[in-house]
């Protein structure tokens, strides 16, 4: 009994010990991610994950940062706003890591971008678009465009390119992306000249969509702005078809993927993206040969965000010399370069002011769904 | 199109809708009308349909032959899974108080979806569901589609057939002595636990042959796709009143028509408002559900 117990004290001493050493200085700068990487979005946070994993092996092949090798820290959020904020809890408690990359799709984001201002942690999220991401403070950065650009240049390739007069919406009223893209595109549109002859809403979630389309339907539009994540687009668009409701289908980013998660229910639809795969810029190039070569596939564009978020957040922090938070978010204000999704350089608003690329849906020789480019639209 | 067509054609997906519903609570209705038990892993049960039909489908070309097959896998795995969730889970607390039952129905309807993301073959990420190509039928500006037809004959006929059954034949009165009382029943020479792993096994074929309907019209599966359907079922049954199997059909189809109404009419956000609304005002008026019995509780 006496030599269980000097046993057990033993244990618990070297187990202790082992957590004290491991709060010291530390030699690598840990880098936490915040990915969906199962649930409705989860081709997004695979291929975002295995992209920012691909910068970071890079990186640190290269000698890391500061001299230290980068470690990155994956969590799952499933796309649920709750989970975000337990992920994002646990990289800044239990692993202390210096900044985070994450979430991947907006209303994760915004579920946790003031708790990373209170907290002082650099937040950069690659692939979330909604317009008030970054008002949670200076602390919180984007790699991509925002909705507001993007529901223009939906609205824009509308009216001009595809001349278009009467538009339909049907947006998910419960996901802050998919209502401030709504909100853009009839503003844009209607500034234009056109008419917004429905605008009609559901809840995620939602599998039935006869009603709103028959609606819609009644309505008579010509095209039909969509702006969800290709899960439910793939729903939507099959309603469509089989309500016999004629109109080009449009989208935005968030349709990224739909040649994979869909059927010829979306072929002649147009969605806007941050960059396309087929585009003949050497930056480009290079990354989706080197992605596709260690994953076997085309990279899409949250992938093309994330790699180079984890870029323009490495370089800061070799320009900031330290990984103190404050001199990080000072360090990432002067970003200035060229990237695989364009050019990128803050604004006040700490977000990237860049191009946006149409993609459009159509059958290659074999039958299977591919995207074509349809044109590049500049802020 | 007219303000009539429009409300026509919202009242053909409202039925179509609402026939699903119909089907999925007509599981839930015969359960509680045997057992007094109410399954909350039923619309669990409705997503290994699905599951079991899309094995099927992604193994052969679709064609209406494959569809058939689909749903008759599908009806007998989920026949198969009934009897025994029923054998291991709800048999042992059959003269436990009936919250430990419920309490049990609940922790095997998260079993059940949990267990469905871990599996390999299922996981947690949608899935597209093959489906027969479309074709919409015109009736005077008044649009049907193939899967509408299909999802509104079927359910129809089954809960012709499920109506049949429980009041003409002999497995049937069993069902409805057994219900009336279990003790008696028993004492007249019925084999009590046949007739309720009969029960349980219908119970759960219909919800497969919901479930493939329900992913056919809305072609994606996953494994919380029975949840809200499930809950929606639930509902529709208790407007019913539950026990009732024409009641189950009614609610069903209000529940459906109602949803639909709101979402065309008034605002797609007060679609499940309105619908759940419904339920509190019948259950005020009518606290045993437009068709279900009065029973004095005897002390």
């Amino acid at each position: 009994m006496k030599k269980n117990q000097v046993l057990t004290l033993l244990v618990v001493l070297v187990m202790i010990g082992a957590v004290l050493a491991g709060c010291g200085e530390s030699k690598t700068i840990k880098i936490g991610t915040i990915q969906s990487i199962s649930g409705p979005v989860s081709t997004y946070g695979i291929q975002t994950r295995d992209a920012i994993q691909m910068a970071v092996d890079e990186i640190n092949a290269k000698g890391g940062v500061l001299g230290k090798q980068l470690e990155l820290i994956v969590e799952d959020d499933e796309a649920s706003p709750d989970k975000t904020t337990n992920a994002f809890k646990k990289l800044v408690a239990k692993d202390k890591v210096t900044a985070v990359i994450g979430a991947l799709i907006s209303k994760c984001t915004l579920a946790i971008t003031k708790e990373a201002q209170a907290k002082k942690v650099v937040l950069l999220t690659p692939t979330s678009t909604n317009d008030t991401v970054t008002d949670a403070g200076d602390y919180i950065f984007m790699a991509c465009y925002n909705d507001s650009f993007q529901g223009q240049v939906g609205a824009q390739f509308a009216y001009e390119t595809l001349r278009a007069k009467k538009a339909a919406i049907l947006y998910d009223i419960t996901n802050d992306y998919s209502k401030g893209l709504a909100t853009n595109f009839q503003d844009k549109f209607e500034s234009l000249g056109g008419t917004i002859v429905a605008s009609e809403s559901y809840s995620a979630g939602d599998k039935d969509f006869n009603a709103q389309l028959t609606k819609i339907k009644a309505a008579k539009p010509e095209v039909l702005f969509i702006p969800d994540y290709y899960n439910t687009v793939s729903l939507i668009a099959k309603q469509v078809k089989s309500q016999g409701l004629n109109v080009t289908m449009l989208g935005a980013d968030g349709w990224d993927e739909i040649t994979n998660n869909a059927g010829d229910e979306v072929l002649g639809s147009y969605y806007c993206n941050h960059y396309s795969p087929l585009s003949d810029d050497p930056d480009v190039q290079t990354f989706v040969q080197k992605y596709s070569e260690k994953f076997n596939m085309t990279p899409n564009a949250l992938a093309a965000l994330g790699y180079d978020a984890t870029y323009i957040l490495a370089e800061a922090i070799e320009r900031a010399g330290s990984t103190d938070s404050e001199m990080i978010k000072a360090a990432l204000m002067e970003t200035d370069g060229k990237y695989v999704t364009g050019y990128i350089r803050f604004n006040e608003q700490r977000r990237p002011v860049k191009s946006a690329v149409m993609l459009k849906v159509t059958k290659d020789a074999a039958g299977k769904l591919i995207t074509e480019y349809a044109g590049t639209v500049n802020p | 199109m007219g303000i009539l067509q429009e409300f026509l054609q919202q009242m053909v997906n409202g039925l179509a809708l609402g026939s699903i519903y119909a089907l999925i609570a007509l599981g839930y209705t015969m359960v509680y009308g045997i057992v007094q038990l109410i399954n909350f892993a039923h619309g669990d049960i409705l997503m290994l349909g699905a599951f079991a039909g899309f094995f099927v489908l992604i193994a052969a070309p679709v064609t209406p032959l494959t569809f058939i097959v689909a749903f008759l896998v599908a009806m007998l795995v989920c026949a198969l899974i009934g009897i025994i969730i029923e054998r291991t889970c709800y048999k042992p607390l059959r003269s436990a108080p009936r919250i430990n039952a419920l309490i049990t129905a609940i922790g095997v309807s998260m079993f059940l979806e949990n267990g469905a993301r871990v599996v390999p073959q299922i996981g947690p990420n949608p899935r597209q569901y093959p489906t027969l190509p479309n074709v919409n039928y015109d009736f005077g500006g008044v649009g049907v589609s193939r899967i509408q037809a299909i999802v509104f004959l079927v359910s129809i006929s089954l809960m012709v057939v499920l109506n049949y059954m429980v009041n003409h034949t002999k497995i049937g009165k069993a069902m409805r002595a057994v219900s009336h009382d279990r003790n008696a029943g028993s004492l007249m020479g019925i084999n009590v636990n046949r007739v309720i792993s009969f029960t349980f096994a219908v119970g759960s074929s219909l919800a497969a042959a919901a479930g493939i309907l329900f992913a056919s019209a809305y072609p994606q599966v996953e494994p919380y796709m029975g949840i809200m359907p499930g809950l929606k079922a639930f509902v529709a049954a208790v407007l019913g009143g539950i026990g009732s199997i024409p009641g189950a059909m009614i609610g069903g189809f209000i529940m459906g028509i109602a949803e639909t109404l709101t979402k065309g009419f008034i605002s797609s956000q007060l679609a499940d408002a309105i619908a759940f609304g419904i339920l509190i005002i019948i259950l005020v008026v009518k606290p045993s559900g437009i068709l279900g019995r009065n029973v004095s509780e005897k002390v």
